[in-house]
């Protein structure tokens, strides 16, 4: 029964991982490539995480809480890291299907 | 009391940190784990110039719920768009007039607004009043300002920065 569970959490979290990693292969402008690894590798990860959470709390004695420090440090740390890609992105002027920001408003223009 | 132990929720979060890392719960890790949590923010408390205070403990659960049902949603949004194909997407940014003016609040809503649905922030203003959202598809951009103040933004504030 467990086995069937932890199968299906490492298969999900793997394609999720998958379709995160196509995103950034397939999508055409740096901005909205930004979306895969950040959004659907997230549940990608947490799946897998669960998985391992649950193998060794059932294997071993004791629960095993590693994983909720590697979410932890994900959350924190990959949202950041987009940010900051994204903020790097608007400041060169990166070439982007996106419509930019129009005229007068508070336009990345000025950073 | 506030000399000597400056933040006592990151006190918390810290021991309970230690804890997680070496993965055991012994007497003497509670204790090296309490010390820590003593010892790190008295040594950096200059880098914390504001008293971190959540007013409302059940709001923060509540919104800890919606953030995860949304990081969930989001995955499956964007992984349908990803294999829909880059073709339909319609990308854009959004400006998100900020009503939040503590730091930390508004790093909260950057970072939630990064994880979940087909959002990523990309730039806070100088002034601290509007963040730039990318979207990667929308249809409706003042829907989703809405949204994201509604959803997001209203609960934060209630944590963080209402008065009681």
């Amino acid at each position: 029964m467990i086995d069937i569970l932890l199968s299906l959490l490492i298969l999900t979290g793997a394609i999720f991982t998958f379709i995160g990693s196509l995103g950034l292969a397939r999508l055409r402008d740096f901005y909205t490539r930004l979306h895969g690894p950040t959004k659907a590798t997230t549940l990608g990860v947490g799946c897998l995480l669960i998985a391992s959470a649950l193998f060794f709390s059932v294997r071993d004695e004791g629960v095993s809480l590693h994983e909720v420090l590697v979410t932890l440090f994900l959350f924190i740390t990959a949202p950041v890291s987009a940010h900051l890609l994204a903020k790097a992105a608007l400041h060169l002027k990166l070439r982007s299907l996106t419509p930019t920001l129009k005229e007068g408003d508070d336009t990345p223009a000025h950073l | 009391m506030r000399r000597l132990l400056p933040h006592p929720l990151l006190t918390v979060s810290l021991a309970i940190l230690w804890l997680l890392l070496v993965n055991q719960l012994s007497a003497g890790h509670v204790v090296l784990g309490a010390l820590l949590g003593w010892l790190i923010p008295f040594a950096t408390s200059p880098f914390w110039p504001e008293q971190i205070r959540i007013r409302h403990p059940l709001a923060l659960m509540h919104y800890l719920g919606i953030f995860v049902i949304d990081i969930v949603r989001g995955s499956f949004l964007v992984a349908w768009l990803i294999l829909r194909g880059p073709a339909r997407l319609r990308p854009a940014f959004v400006q998100v007039p900020l009503v939040l003016r503590t730091d930390l609040a508004i790093s909260l809503l950057a970072n939630t607004i990064s994880l979940t649905p087909g959002t990523v922030s990309a730039h806070l203003a100088a002034d601290k009043r509007t963040l730039i959202v990318h979207t990667i598809d929308t249809g409706d951009a003042e829907a989703l300002v809405a949204e994201i103040k509604q959803r997001y933004e209203a609960p934060l504030k209630k944590i963080f920065e209402e008065e009681d």
